[in-house]
């Protein structure tokens, strides 16, 4: 099964879901903080940000809202080509105590995740770290899962999930594709 | 990126994406946990065969915050004082399993030497080779002055990408023995700015004057008439390096020449920064009231310095290339 397997209105009604979930699970969004991964969970956490806002309006998505990149941190870097490091942006409060909840666009392996965390532990103590992915294709590599799922893909590990945003691509879509090396 | 020897050829876009690297990295300096797991299980080696305060503990500093192992080598109390050639030292640290080798040394080319000999299989880092490079030195100069004047923002996160278009710096002092001089010389000129030299022509390298992008003043004023830098430079007068032979009549005449005092600063824009790259001659090159002024960006050198050699030590150590 190849092809496109969400589009823009599919993906925004994931993201308003996941937004009512978060709200729900935290009794409330107050003290959430949105942390999105470069590059494409990035655009994704400022459109739950927004979403949140629209539900609890205790919540303000510009004090509320970072980026978290996990370059440096990576257990792969010794065998790629060298990575440009992202920018990390924290909410002005830190996050001491804080709701942190992860935005990432697909989860696959689970290291970036392992990563993110690693980054997080030495920017503070969160309360709680939860996880909110749009795409979950399986193919763990570590014990690590998702809080917050926008729809789950069964895939093979050749195929390759491409999400496509208006932000960075122009257009909303989550493509399937079967991989070069397949 | 396999080593770091000279700021000469170095093309706009490597030197841009050294930058923004060093600016990512001195957001993390900000943190309440400064180390970064990076670079776990390189070794760096600093091998020093020449006296460094700033350089060697930057390195340091910047390899440590990277997680990486640091061997600190200096010539005084090591074998090279019995008689140990660079060769040997090279092949001895090669031994011992180096990935990079960041090396100060006093002869001219000793990095390049050591890189293209096939001594050693890891990155070399040139620390300053006698009168000739400093790159590392030369690019954080850069970084401190986008950081400043190019964006507007005081976290320089709007510099991201840009070079330092339009830019006039001058470099002032002792250029003949500078190996700043020498890399700034053409990093900056490569970065987009215009490159002003100020020295009595006893302390200019022969044919300067026949290198197009560089200016060349005989005394400071008549640089300060003819231009609104944005930035200045001075730089040490190396004495240690002055054996043999007479560069200017007395200490006095050059600092009346060439030295940055009060009446001088005035006539800077009121933009412009005040560099040294340390260490300084308080009273010869730059007066105590221009080193302390608010403009004066030297302590700021110094912090900047570490995170841009985290920078370099990253994209040299981080990738699959280095692996091999």
């Amino acid at each position: 099964m190849t092809g496109t397997i969400l589009g823009a209105p599919e993906i925004s009604r994931a993201i308003t879901r996941i937004a009512h979930e978060i709200v729900e699970r935290n009794n409330g969004a107050a003290d959430v903080v949105l942390l999105g991964i470069p590059t494409r969970g990035l655009p994704l956490a400022y459109r739950l940000a927004d979403a949140l806002a629209g539900i609890d309006s205790a919540f303000s998505p510009a004090e509320r809202t970072g980026s978290l990149d996990i370059t440096m941190h990576r257990d792969d870097l010794h065998r790629q080509p060298t990575r440009a490091i992202g920018v990390t942006t924290l909410p002005a409060a830190g996050l001491d105590d804080a709701t942190v909840v992860l935005v990432d666009d697909v989860f696959h392996t689970g290291r970036t995740i392992r990563a993110a965390l690693d980054a997080i532990s030495d920017l503070g103590r969160p309360r709680v770290v939860q996880l909110a992915v749009l795409v979950d294709r399986g193919h763990r590599e570590l014990p690590i899962r998702a809080d917050f799922v926008g729809k789950n893909i069964p895939t093979s590990r050749s195929e390759r999930v491409d999400v496509r945003l208006a932000e960075i691509d122009g257009e909303d879509a989550v493509v399937l594709r079967q991989g070069e090396d397949a | 990126m396999r080593h770091l020897l000279t700021t000469a050829g170095m093309s706009r876009e490597d030197a841009v994406h050294i930058l923004d690297t060093a600016a990512q990295m001195a957001a993390t300096q900000d943190r309440e946990i400064r180390k970064l797991p990076t670079l776990r299980g390189k070794t760096v080696v600093n091998l020093f065969f020449e006296d460094s305060t700033r350089t060697r503990i930057s390195f340091e500093a910047a390899a440590k915050r990277l997680s990486a192992d640091v061997i600190n080598f200096s010539a005084k109390g090591s074998s090279v004082s019995k008689g140990e050639s660079l060769k040997d030292t090279a092949l001895t640290l090669q031994a011992m399993g180096a990935d990079a080798v960041v090396v100060r040394h006093w002869a001219s080319g000793a990095a390049e030497l050591l890189a293209t000999s096939g001594w050693i299989h890891g990155s070399v880092v040139n620390a300053g080779d006698g009168t000739h490079q400093h790159p590392t030195q030369a690019l954080l100069d850069a970084y401190t002055i986008r950081k400043h004047l190019v964006g507007g923002d005081a976290n320089g996160a709007q510099a991201d990408g840009k070079g330092l278009d339009g830019l006039r710096v001058a470099i002032v002092g002792d250029i003949l023995h500078s190996r700043v001089a020498g890399s700034n010389g053409y990093l900056l000129n490569t970065l987009g700015a215009k490159v002003t030299v100020v020295a009595p022509p006893t302390l200019l390298p022969v044919g300067i004057a026949a290198r197009p992008e560089l200016e060349v003043f005989y005394t400071l004023d008549e640089a300060l008439s003819a231009h609104e830098f944005d930035a200045i430079m001075m730089l040490r007068v190396q004495r240690e390096r002055m054996t043999g032979a007479a560069f200017f009549p007395s200490p006095e005449e050059y600092t009346r020449m060439y030295g940055l005092d009060a009446a001088r600063m005035k006539r800077l824009p009121e933009h412009a920064i005040i560099m040294h790259p340390g260490p300084m001659n308080r009273g010869l090159e730059i007066s105590a009231e221009a080193a302390d002024a608010a403009n004066s960006v030297i302590v700021e050198q110094v912090a900047n310095g570490v995170a841009v050699r985290m920078a370099a030590l990253y994209l040299l150590l981080a990738g699959e290339e280095a692996a091999e």
